[in-house]
């Protein structure tokens, strides 16, 4: 760089000074209270929550269901994004693009309304595909009981399986098929040459998105609530909440915060590791050819059994929740009896809370969005140019926060922000400061690909030309990276509005969102109303999704033709 | 809908005729109506909380009812989170478990104040203080659905539903939710012990979280049999025709009375005070006992000729103070016998 060594400590200051301040205000300040509670004693330190929270049995078995759950719902991933990324990366199966949507779909889908219409699909006795399977077969005992630990993994993993298929489609995307070939002409069969070829080179891939699933699966808060609590068991996350229940157990809900924590750092190390050593062959730069593999006859079946297996997060859910919006009685048919309005009148025009949670809602989404991309664009065209000093803790800083599931930032904000000196707790800014710090990774990781993939040679070629820093990033760097912001805006976006995690412990009833009415209304059964709300959720959400197709100019997922 | 209008013009019509020291009674809606709105923290199912609010709305135009409808045990949860984060957001706070009153009380968190026309009310629905009255009572019953279970087979008696035949087929709400639950569960702790439910956990019951859901859960089929829940909205499902019947144990129905109070921190105290005394008023007890199958303290309600009369029914009672006491031992041996 050719600015001299005091300009550069000049420029940085102020970001330094604000990435600090943001820090302290998302991250160090829940998170220290939350430390300090859970080894706070009348009389100094104690580790006395940690005792009470891990010798009591009930407790160690919540911490058992959420490690079986997150393994199983990690490998089921695998099972299911593997298989359908290779599909639409690798063959000529029809229907590619649709597929892709799919998948997209099933990303943005917020997993506790799938959880919610899988109640009514796979209910053991009520629910539409076990009454359906016993009229089928005279069986007694239904097909599937979602009330279980086999159901949530399938429910968990059918909303958790994209992040799979994105590492593997991306990766097979960049992996040219040179070796495959070879390996062909020396004689290998198909199959041979997809295990000792194909599978070692997406292995890092692989397993990164088996630590993406199991970090999901952890940190899941609605699909348990829903799915487990009627089966009577709790996993990690539906516990530290029912420790806010009254009498409040705050210090056990932090010292119970802790593995989770602990698991969630060590498992993205273990990632980042895995990635950092970026695979153990043609992974870089995109020389080769990649041949499209022929599927012959097996073309449709495969794609019939793409769109089975996409049945369960997309339509049947979907389906049945549209259903259960016009019905009186959803586990009734749909008969011109059972129609009715009614769901839609009551839930806009008598329940007097849907109105304002979709005002906070959406208010809460675009003041997020707003902040989280102008900070996101700021810290990661600072970082990407290396502008200042330690550009590499700034990067880590803006991405630390994906170590904090929801339910245990909502604990640690709850504590910081219900004392002096910020007394934020009954107040949208809680649940602001909530959002910006879960959202900014992903925020972040998406602008930091934006202006990677703008070169700097432009920028350099405009400040030879004369241009100023400030013209050049006028004209040159921000038009080039428009879309990549809007992107960026809309992850932040969607993922806000189906946030519940954390919000389910931060509201008070002035600052309700639409995920927490839904949630209330679940508790009471209100099957209609949830479901119209859902609706407008989805709709709220696949505007969103065609907002950025738009900008990007390709689909959502960074896949391409 | 029809039905609707009928009913709030006549309620209109009533407090406008009936309200004979006019005077003041003017002044104390001018200074409600300043205040623009009052915030109820109520138990009472959704649609029936919507209602109420709906009919004060038009009774007394330029005054909001915000309803905020929650489990009762969540509702006491709200009430002190928010006390410690010193947000005074209540008005009126109307929960189905009485201990939390005696709780409230002694913690100075209630206002005393009497709505017009409870001195007629039967002494176990006023708090001798002063600062409680029971808005409604329900008591918890069996149901089962009749598409499933014949009559004969239904259980008759809260012991029936320890035979192992029901396994797998019954729900329950939780006392960790619900008020109406917490009641329930100790009084039959009271009846049986403990042991009772933890015999009954042996039949793997399905855990819903509000004594409105087993209704539902009922109804879809998805369990045959309900182990409690309050026989108001069973009685709501039944008239809107779903496959419900409702079994009254003779060993006693547990009698679950259901307070309400003005928050002592009332951020709009004459609104609350208006909005209590209207939930008293004959008219609006009535309302309560005719549409939603609700029993009230009013001397002068008439019940539904289809449901049983408070006086027919064998009650178990549970006191007040007793509920306050053992809340924590409620909810922690549920969940210990039940898993969640």
């Amino acid at each position: 760089m050719s600015t001299g060594r005091l300009q550069g400590v000049d420029r940085s200051l102020p970001v330094w000074v604000a990435s600090a301040l943001a820090l302290v205000l998302l991250m160090a300040l829940p998170i220290g209270w939350l430390a300090s509670l859970s080894v706070g004693g009348e009389a100094g330190p104690t580790l006395v929550h940690y005792r009470r929270v891990f010798a009591d049995p009930a407790l160690q078995k919540a911490l058992w269901n959420t490690c079986v759950l997150a393994f199983w719902v990690g490998l089921a991933s695998v099972a299911v994004g593997a298989p359908l990324a290779w599909l639409t990366a690798r063959t000529d199966v029809p229907g590619r693009g649709l597929i892709r949507g799919l998948v997209m779909a099933s990303f943005v889908t917020p997993p506790f309304l799938g959880a919610f219409a899988w109640v009514m699909l796979a209910g053991p006795n009520a629910g539409y595909i076990n009454k359906l399977w016993r009229s089928l077969t005279g069986a007694d005992e239904g097909l599937f009981n979602v009330f279980s630990m086999p159901g949530l993994v399938f429910v968990v993993t059918i909303y958790t399986f994209p992040y799979v298929y994105i590492m593997i489609a991306n990766t097979l995307a960049l992996i040219a098929s040179d070796l495959e070939e070879a390996a062909a002409i020396l004689g290998a069969g198909r199959l041979v040459v997809a295990c000792t070829v194909t599978l070692p080179m997406v292995a890092p891939a692989l397993v990164s998105g088996f630590i993406l699933s199991v970090l999901q699966a952890l940190a899941l808060f609605g699909s348990p609530a829903i799915l487990s609590l009627p089966a009577g068991f709790h996993t990690i996350t539906t516990q530290i909440w029912s420790f806010f229940h009254f009498p409040p157990k705050t210090e056990m809900a932090a010292a119970f915060s802790m593995p989770l924590l602990l698991a969630t750092a060590l498992l993205l190390l273990l990632q980042k590791k895995l990635l950092g050593r970026r695979g153990y062959a043609a992974v870089g730069g995109k020389g080769g050819q990649r041949r499209t593999i022929t599927l012959g006859q097996w073309r449709w079946p495969a794609l019939l059994a793409v769109l089975g297996v996409m049945a369960c997060p997309i339509f049947l859910p979907y389906a049945i929740l549209a259903k259960a919006a016009f019905s009186r009685a959803w586990a009734q048919p749909l008969t011109w009896d059972n129609f009715t309005l009614a769901n839609f009148s009551f839930t806009f025009f008598e329940y007097s809370a849907t109105q304002p949670a979709i005002l906070n809602t959406l208010e809460l989404g675009v003041m997020t969005a707003c902040v989280g991309a102008g900070l996101v664009v700021l810290l990661s065209y600072v970082t990407s140019r290396r502008l200042v000093i330690g550009h590499q803790l700034v990067a880590f800083l803006a991405l630390a926060p994906v170590v904090i599931p929801g339910v245990v930032l909502a604990v640690g904000l709850f504590i910081a922000y219900t004392r002096p000196p910020l007394l934020l707790y009954g107040t949208l800014w809680i649940l602001f400061l909530a959002y910006l710090t879960k959202e900014m990774p992903v925020g972040y990781a998406q602008s930091d690909a934006t202006f990677r993939a703008i070169p700097p040679d432009l920028e350099d070629a405009g400040r030879i030309l004369g241009g100023g820093r400030l013209r050049v990033l006028r004209d040159i760097t921000a038009p080039l990276a428009r879309s990549g912001v809007i992107a960026a805006w809309c992850f932040i976006f969607i993922g806000v509005i189906r946030e519940l995690s954390a919000s389910i412990i931060l509201f008070t009833p002035a600052t309700k969102v639409i995920s927490v009415v839904i949630f209330d209304l679940k508790e009471e059964g209100q099957f209609g109303a949830i479901a119209v709300l859902g609706l407008v959720m989805l709709a709220m959400t696949f505007a969103t999704v065609a907002l950025v197709q738009r900008a990007l100019g390709r689909d959502f997922l960074g896949t391409r033709e | 809908m029809k039905r609707w209008i009928a009913l709030m013009g006549a309620l209109v019509s009533i407090l406008a005729l009936g309200s004979a020291p006019a005077f003041a009674q003017d002044a104390r809606v001018e200074a409600a109506k300043k205040e623009g709105k009052v915030v109820w923290y109520t138990s009472l199912a959704l649609p029936t909380a919507e209602k109420i609010g709906k009919l004060f709305e038009a009774a007394y135009p330029g005054i909001k009812v915000e309803v905020q409808r929650t489990g009762s045990q969540r509702i006491l949860q709200r009430v002190m989170q928010e006390m410690q984060a010193n947000l005074k957001l209540v008005d009126v706070i109307h929960t189905s478990d009485a201990g939390h009153f005696v709780l409230l009380k002694e913690k100075k968190l209630l206002m005393k104040y009497t709505p017009a026309g409870v001195d007629a009310f039967p002494a176990g629905f006023k708090d001798r203080d002063g600062y409680y009255f029971t808005l409604r009572a329900t008591v918890n019953v069996i149901a089962y659905n009749t598409k499933l279970v014949s009559s004969a087979e239904a259980p008759r008696t809260w012991k029936d539903l320890l035979d192992p035949k029901w396994k797998g087929k019954l729900v329950t709400a939780h006392p960790g939710y619900s008020g109406v639950i917490s009641t329930h569960v100790l009084a039959l702790v009271q009846l049986y012990g403990w042991d009772y439910f933890k015999q009954l956990a042996q039949n793997k019951l399905m855990l819903v979280q509000s004594a409105v859901d087993p209704a539902g859960v009922v109804a879809s089929g998805e369990r045959m049999v309900a182990v409690d829940g309050g026989d108001y909205y069973y009685y709501q499902m039944k008239k809107k025709g779903n496959p419900i019947e409702v079994v009254y144990p003779k060993e006693g129905v547990p009698l679950v009375v259901s307070p309400t109070a003005i928050a002592s921190f009332a951020p709009h105290p004459n609104a609350a005070k208006l909005f209590t005394d209207f939930t008293f008023t004959r008219e609006l007890q009535q309302v309560m006992a005719d549409s939603e199958g609700l029993y009230t303290g009013h001397p002068e309600v008439k019940y539904p000729s289809d449901k049983p009369k408070l006086s027919e029914l064998k009650l178990l009672n549970v006191d007040a103070e007793e509920l306050e006491k053992r809340n924590e031992e409620i909810k922690s041996r549920f969940v210990e016998f039940f898993g969640a």
